[in-house]
């Protein structure tokens, strides 16, 4: 038994001379290059025309007065649709944060690979592949048909839809870097469970965990698909939690929805404030999200 | 966001004064089981949810569904007015943009995630990094603001004259049909700003699984005198092969149902099958986002939430089949993936 396995047939070597190698080196390296510097203008030209374009817009109307209800008038600003966006966003987080949290909590303490935790990572998996315009969908057919208004409040919903599996996911994965080592002696002080799980399990992680909320957060900021027919928009301020100007009462003016209202009509005045609008949900969600990177980030070696 | 995620746990440390030991035994004893049934509910919650959006979807369409039958999968045009709630010329037009975007995208992202994993500095490679993730973060809605202002009319009065008045021009597929518009808002338009989108995210991914090549092999290569070119296509590329063709998906699930950007830029052509890329035409996403709430009988808002369902399903499957694969991927580079 001393055959060695034959080698696989191969086919015969090509012979290329070293400059021709060196040279499809060098065209695949410059062609790399091409390609980072093309994707990094398009960031750029992204960035540079919803600055220049927006910027003209900031100004004191555009934060103090609500949207125009007259599309010929050239007053109004956003003040209204910005207060919206806040609520709007406010309140998916209340929903889904807690929610989103204990659910990450079960996947990484208590599930972990048993049959139940499986399945429920594997639709939290899918549904964040989801559309978000089907979540929007969804939220109308469960809130606003039946109650037969539109609502701040199902605008909410559809968000916290789109960030309950997110955050799950990402406690989950923030939870599981914890070593072991840290729940068993907490375990062994004779904690229960859930004290472990929360003061030194979570403590542990809180850099994390808030990142990964923020990120979830700032993630669904700047969502228009699911506020189409759940939140609306209206050319008024919120005026409260019932009633038909309120939150869980009708149609609540919300930036996103708003832009995409202004930036398809023809009136320039209108069109200015759409981006006047892009440039805040820019600000806000990159300030967000490269502020929270920051913070979490400095003490890395610590 | 996983990986950052961990490097920002990292400064989390120990915990100080953790959890005392407390002498109160029976709120101890209860404590344990209220917060689990809390996670555990939680959890399950979230599947049941999930499943509801499904089952909602369904229960609602079921008036277009049942009353329809196979009209809205056999017929072309989508026209409430003369009773047509076709969803072929929207699926044509989903699918062709998508396909435009993936063939811009695709290439593009690997090429970079070549240069983020092996042509450069790590320094420099978290920089550009970070710079094309950024892309990720930037709201589809202003993604269609810019594609309505800017690449609009670079399109109708630079690149689509210029490619239409080349030998490409008279090619099927890109020779302009009936519906051709200038070429400004088209389906080309629309799927290469789709391709900007879904950049990052398959250069994420990409980038991920090419670092997961072990270098030994790599070094293997390079001390045979192989070219930094021949160790990427005839180690990396291959050893990372079905991680990308993962990564290929995720990016495929997201330009599918993009809706926002798509639908400033594909032109809202509801009756008609593009003949040409430079058509305008529509996609599912974009005609619920721009009819739904102007639907007002019954029969037009389910025919239209049975559109939702279609993409839905089609997502789905899509997203099954990316995380099937990447779980075999995982399993055969031994959890790494």
């Amino acid at each position: 038994m001393s055959a060695v396995a034959p080698l696989p047939e191969q086919a015969p070597l090509r012979h290329r001379s070293v400059a021709s190698r060196k040279a499809a080196d060098l065209v695949v390296k410059v062609l790399s290059w091409i390609g980072a510097l093309f994707g990094m203008s398009v960031m750029a030209l992204v960035l540079y025309e919803v600055v220049i374009r927006g910027i003209k817009a900031w100004n004191w109307a555009f934060f103090t007065q609500p949207t125009p209800q007259d599309f010929m008038s050239t007053s109004g600003g956003m003040a209204n649709a910005i207060v919206g966006t806040l609520i709007i966003t406010a309140g998916a987080a209340l929903i889904a944060i807690p929610i989103g949290f204990l659910a990450g909590v079960y996947l990484a303490e208590y599930g972990r690979n048993g049959r139940t935790a499986t399945g429920i990572r594997m639709v939290a998996n899918v549904v964040m592949g989801v559309p978000s315009i089907i979540v929007g969908v969804f939220a109308f057919a469960i809130l606003v048909k039946p109650l037969q208004h539109y609502s701040g409040f199902a605008g909410s919903v559809a968000l916290a839809f789109l960030m309950l599996p997110v955050m799950a996911r990402t406690t989950e994965d923030i939870l599981n870097l914890v070593p072991n080592e840290l729940r068993e002696s907490g375990l062994a002080m004779g904690a229960p469970r859930w004290r472990v799980t929360l003061r030194v399990v979570c403590k542990a992680a809180r850099g994390g965990l808030i990142t990964g909320a923020t990120l979830a957060v700032v993630r669904v900021a700047g969502e228009t698909a699911p506020l189409l027919f759940t939140a609306l928009s209206s050319p008024y301020w919120i005026t409260g939690l019932f009633g038909p100007g309120g939150y869980f009462g009708g149609p609540v003016s919300n930036l996103t929805k708003t832009i995409f209202d202004f930036a398809g009509q023809p009136y320039p005045h209108l069109q200015a404030l759409a981006w006047g609008g892009a440039l805040f949900i820019i600000v806000f969600v990159l300030g967000l999200n490269i502020l929270v990177r920051l913070l979490f980030q400095r003490g890395k070696e610590w | 966001m996983s990986t950052v995620d961990s490097e920002l746990l990292s400064n989390a440390g120990a915990p100080r004064g953790s959890a005392k030991a407390e002498p109160r035994g029976h709120r101890i004893r209860i404590g344990d089981p209220i917060f689990r049934g809390l996670a555990t509910g939680s959890g399950i919650f979230l599947a049941v949810a999930m499943v509801g959006l499904g089952v909602v979807l369904v229960v609602d369409s079921w008036p277009a569904i049942s009353g329809l039958g196979t009209h809205v999968l056999t017929t072309v045009a989508w026209s409430p007015t003369t009773h047509e709630y076709g969803a072929l010329a929207a699926l044509a037009g989903t699918f062709l943009s998508t396909l435009v975007a993936m063939v811009i995208a695709v290439p593009l992202a690997l090429v970079i995630a070549l240069l983020l994993v092996e042509l450069v500095h790590p320094k420099v490679s978290r920089v550009v990094g970070t710079i094309i993730e950024m892309l990720a973060s930037i709201p589809s809605i202003v993604f269609g603001m810019v594609g309505l202002f800017v690449i609009v009319p670079f399109m109708q009065d630079h690149f689509v004259p210029w490619i239409l008045g080349t030998p490409l021009g008279s090619l099927p597929g890109i020779k302009p049909g009936t519906q051709f518009a200038g070429g400004g808002v088209s389906v080309f338009t629309a799927g290469v700003v789709l391709a900007f989108m879904i950049l990052p995210f398959i250069t994420a991914v990409s980038r991920d699984v090419m670092k997961m090549v072990p270098q030994v092999t790599k070094e293997a290569g390079y001390g045979m005198g192989s070219t930094t070119w021949e160790v990427m296509r005839k180690i990396s590329l291959r050893y990372a092969n079905s991680g990308i063709v993962g990564a290929v998906f995720i990016g495929l699930g997201r330009a599918l149902g993009e809706t926002m950007a798509v639908a400033f830029l594909i032109g809202s052509v509801y009756t008609a099958i593009p003949h040409s890329i430079f058509d305008p035409g529509t996609s599912i996403a974009s005609l619920i986002a721009l009819n739904f709430s102007e639907a007002t009988d019954k029969l037009t808002v389910s025919a239209l939430i049975e559109l939702g369902l279609i993409l839905f399903v089609i997502t789905i499957l899509f997203q099954i089949a990316a995380q099937a694969w990447l779980r075999r991927v995982q399993r055969a580079t031994g959890g790494r993936a």
